[in-house]
């Protein structure tokens, strides 16, 4: 999240296809979309978007190799190295015994894991105030933004006239940060 | 769209509603003051609440010797109400993660509300063995921690540890998954809100803005998530079971237990959901979002599980009379004939017998009928959880140690005082939060919403892309 103000154009849309239809002729004509916010997760978006598959998968499983690691491990240092008991005959190192608890360390460490990567990533933690643009964008709006910070008035202009032609309900302009 | 299209689709979203129609219909019981209904509800809850305290301190105060729980029938009342609440606690994550995986669209209008549920429900649960610990100061022994005492650890190869584990990490797994899919929709209420309302929002919904990068990481990180939760689900009720199964106790120690238990669990967890949906969709007026589609999906599932449950019982049956084993024999002809028949007859009228009624349409659609079964479904399966303990302890090895068991008045409060807790909880989350995923249910909106492929559809409904855009496209411009 960046803390600097930034100048940011933005057009809403009335239904996803408008947006879509909108991100598609803005990329084709190579304009730099800053960013787009939606109600909901908008299907087929990423790739006209271009963006990248999310990883946070691939450490999820991370995560989840860790707490199994950790769980098993623990368990074989307490019950083989720091206090052997005997129980009910079995050999110390009883490792069918340790598969459940190895489970359940494995699911938590990925939950929690992948959980606190997500809200770190995105830069979001309670308290932390909404970088928002309009009050309409969590209901029923679609938002495509422009960062014109250091854009020229001709820029500007230029930007006007694709949301006229891709049929945005709204334009605004709003500082943010 | 980017997913599957099953062939035959049912309008889950009634009433042709708009985007903004969906955020107006289900932020409003946030935000209007309290029904008379509803004080009335919490407050009758709260007195339940109070007496559970009440009933606890009791307990804690002068022991669990105030329980009926005695030297034969050491696990009574509190474990049958922990296995109880715990297999409510199984719908939730069933309905969130497996039907998420198998891409069921009708979770979407319950899938909140039944998370909520799973949580309060693993509260309750975790009460009765936290207390029936007797020194509850010392529960936290049950953690493995390295400690002064040695260190002395905990037993990892009992089951009773497996479930400390189990359930643990099943609630705060649960709590994570539920409140991630919560943000968004704390996002839309915080964005409708004013004043002190909008600063409460905006701590809690963690300054969400509905990026495009964030809703793609936001359903990586639900797909995983649900991906881990259905084994975790599976696992803790096998866990549970374990408690028993690994045990030398004749009609405890079966290995049909596992299956036998989830299957119970996904059964009374569905019936829950319907008991308090029913209520819900009715008082907050959500019929539009909780349709009888909705209710008659999760009669399906009331009905299968019902069938296995029955199923399973028939088997146990069967193997204690094929085993050849007199002491197994004797279990299970004790556990129907014996001296708590009443119990068995209970829970198999209630378990298998009455929920086959779903097989007919007209009663799995109606209303009455649902919220009543679902009463009945309830109350079976803890008779199920009574039975596979009080029975089967109340008879044990020496004929000399043979008891029976009655609930005293500190365990029927603590029972009945844990619904106050429950109940507690869910109504205030009624009024804090949507009770239904707004995101989720405006992302499914132009494939199940009755406007897009009901009978009186304005668009022509077929296929994965209908001109959904086209046609408001032209009526725009």
């Amino acid at each position: 999240m960046a803390t600097e103000s930034k100048k940011v154009l933005y057009g809403l849309y009335n239904d996803e296809e408008d947006l879509k239809g909108a991100v598609k002729t803005a990329s084709a004509a190579h304009l730099d979309i800053m960013d787009v916010y939606t109600p909901f997760p908008v299907h087929g978006l990423d790739p006209i978007l271009g963006l990248k598959e999310s990883r946070l998968h691939y450490l999820g499983f991370i995560y989840g190799a860790i707490g199994a690691m950790f769980g098993f491990l623990t368990m074989t240092w307490v019950f083989t190295r720091d206090w052997p008991i005997v129980f009910g005959g079995k050999p110390y190192w009883s490792v069918p015994a340790f598969i459940p608890i190895t489970f359940e360390m494995t699911v938590l460490f990925a939950a929690w894991g992948m959980t606190i990567t997500f809200y770190t990533i995105c830069g979001m933690w309670p308290g932390v105030k909404a970088q928002s643009l309009d009050n309409r964008i969590t209901d029923d709006k679609f938002c495509l933004a422009f960062d014109v910070t250091s854009a020229t008035d001709n820029d500007v202009d230029k930007l006007k006239g694709f949301f006229s032609q891709s049929h945005a309900a709204e334009v605004n302009v709003k500082t943010l940060g | 769209m980017s997913q599957a299209v099953a062939p035959v689709r049912h309008v889950l979203i009634t009433g042709n509603k708009s985007y903004h129609n969906i955020t107006e219909d289900l932020c409003v019981p946030t935000e209007k003051s309290p029904t008379r209904e509803w004080i009335i509800a919490f407050a009758l809850s709260a007195a339940f609440l109070g007496l559970y305290v009440f009933a606890i301190c009791w307990t804690v105060w002068k022991g669990i010797g105030e329980w009926g729980a005695n030297r034969t029938i050491n696990w009574a009342w509190d474990i049958t109400n922990f296995v109880w609440w715990i297999g409510i606690g199984h719908a939730g994550t069933l309905i969130s993660a497996i039907l998420l995986l198998f891409r069921q669209r009708w979770r979407t209008g319950v899938n909140r509300a039944a998370e909520a549920m799973t949580i309060f429900a693993v509260i309750c649960a975790g009460q009765f063995p936290i207390f029936h610990m007797g020194r509850v100061w010392l529960a936290f022994f049950i953690f493995p921690f390295p400690n002064t005492r040695g260190p002395l650890w905990t037993n990892f190869n009992s089951p009773l540890l497996w479930d400390v584990f189990a359930i643990s990490t099943y609630f705060s797994v649960s709590l994570l998954f539920w409140y991630t899919g919560l943000v968004p929709d704390l996002a839309t209420v915080r964005d409708r809100a004013s004043g002190f309302r909008r600063k409460m929002y905006e701590f809690f919904s963690f300054g969400w803005t509905g990026s495009a990068k964030h809703w793609q990481r936001w359903e990586a990180l639900s797909l995983v998530l649900a991906g881990i939760s259905t084994p975790l689900v599976l696992s803790v009720h096998t866990i549970v079971s374990f408690d028993f199964a690994t045990s030398v106790i004749p009609g405890w120690h079966t290995t049909i237990f596992p299956p036998y238990f989830v299957a119970g669990a996904v059964f009374s967890g569905f019936a829950m959901v319907q008991t308090l949906m029913v209520i819900t969709r009715k008082v907050l007026k959500l019929e539009d979002y909780i349709t009888i589609n909705h209710i008659e999906s999760m009669n399906k599932v009331i009905v299968l599980t019902g069938t296995i449950v029955g199923v399973a019982y028939l088997t146990e049956l069967f193997i204690a009379w094929y085993s050849g084993y007199i002491y197994e024999q004797f279990a299970f002809y004790n556990r129907v004939f014996g001296i708590y028949w009443w119990s068995y007859f209970g829970m198999m009228f209630c378990n298998v017998v009455s929920p086959q009624l779903f097989w007919s349409r007209n009663i799995r659609r109606s209303i009455w009928w649902t919220f009543f079964l679902s009463i009945v479904v309830n109350i079976g399966m803890w008779f199920e959880r009574f039975v596979i303990i009080a029975t089967t302890l109340a008879r044990d090895y020496l004929p000399s140690s043979w008891s029976y068991y009655r609930p005293t008045w500190v365990e029927i409060s603590i029972f009945t005082g844990t619904m106050g807790l429950f109940f507690t909880l869910y109504l205030i989350f009624t009024r804090v939060a949507p009770v239904v995923a707004i995101a989720e249910v405006k992302s499914i909106l132009k494939v199940a919403g009755d406007q897009y492929i009901g009978p009186d559809a304005k668009h022509d409904g077929h296929g994965a892309s209908h001109g959904k855009s086209t046609e408001k496209k032209e009526a725009e411009h």
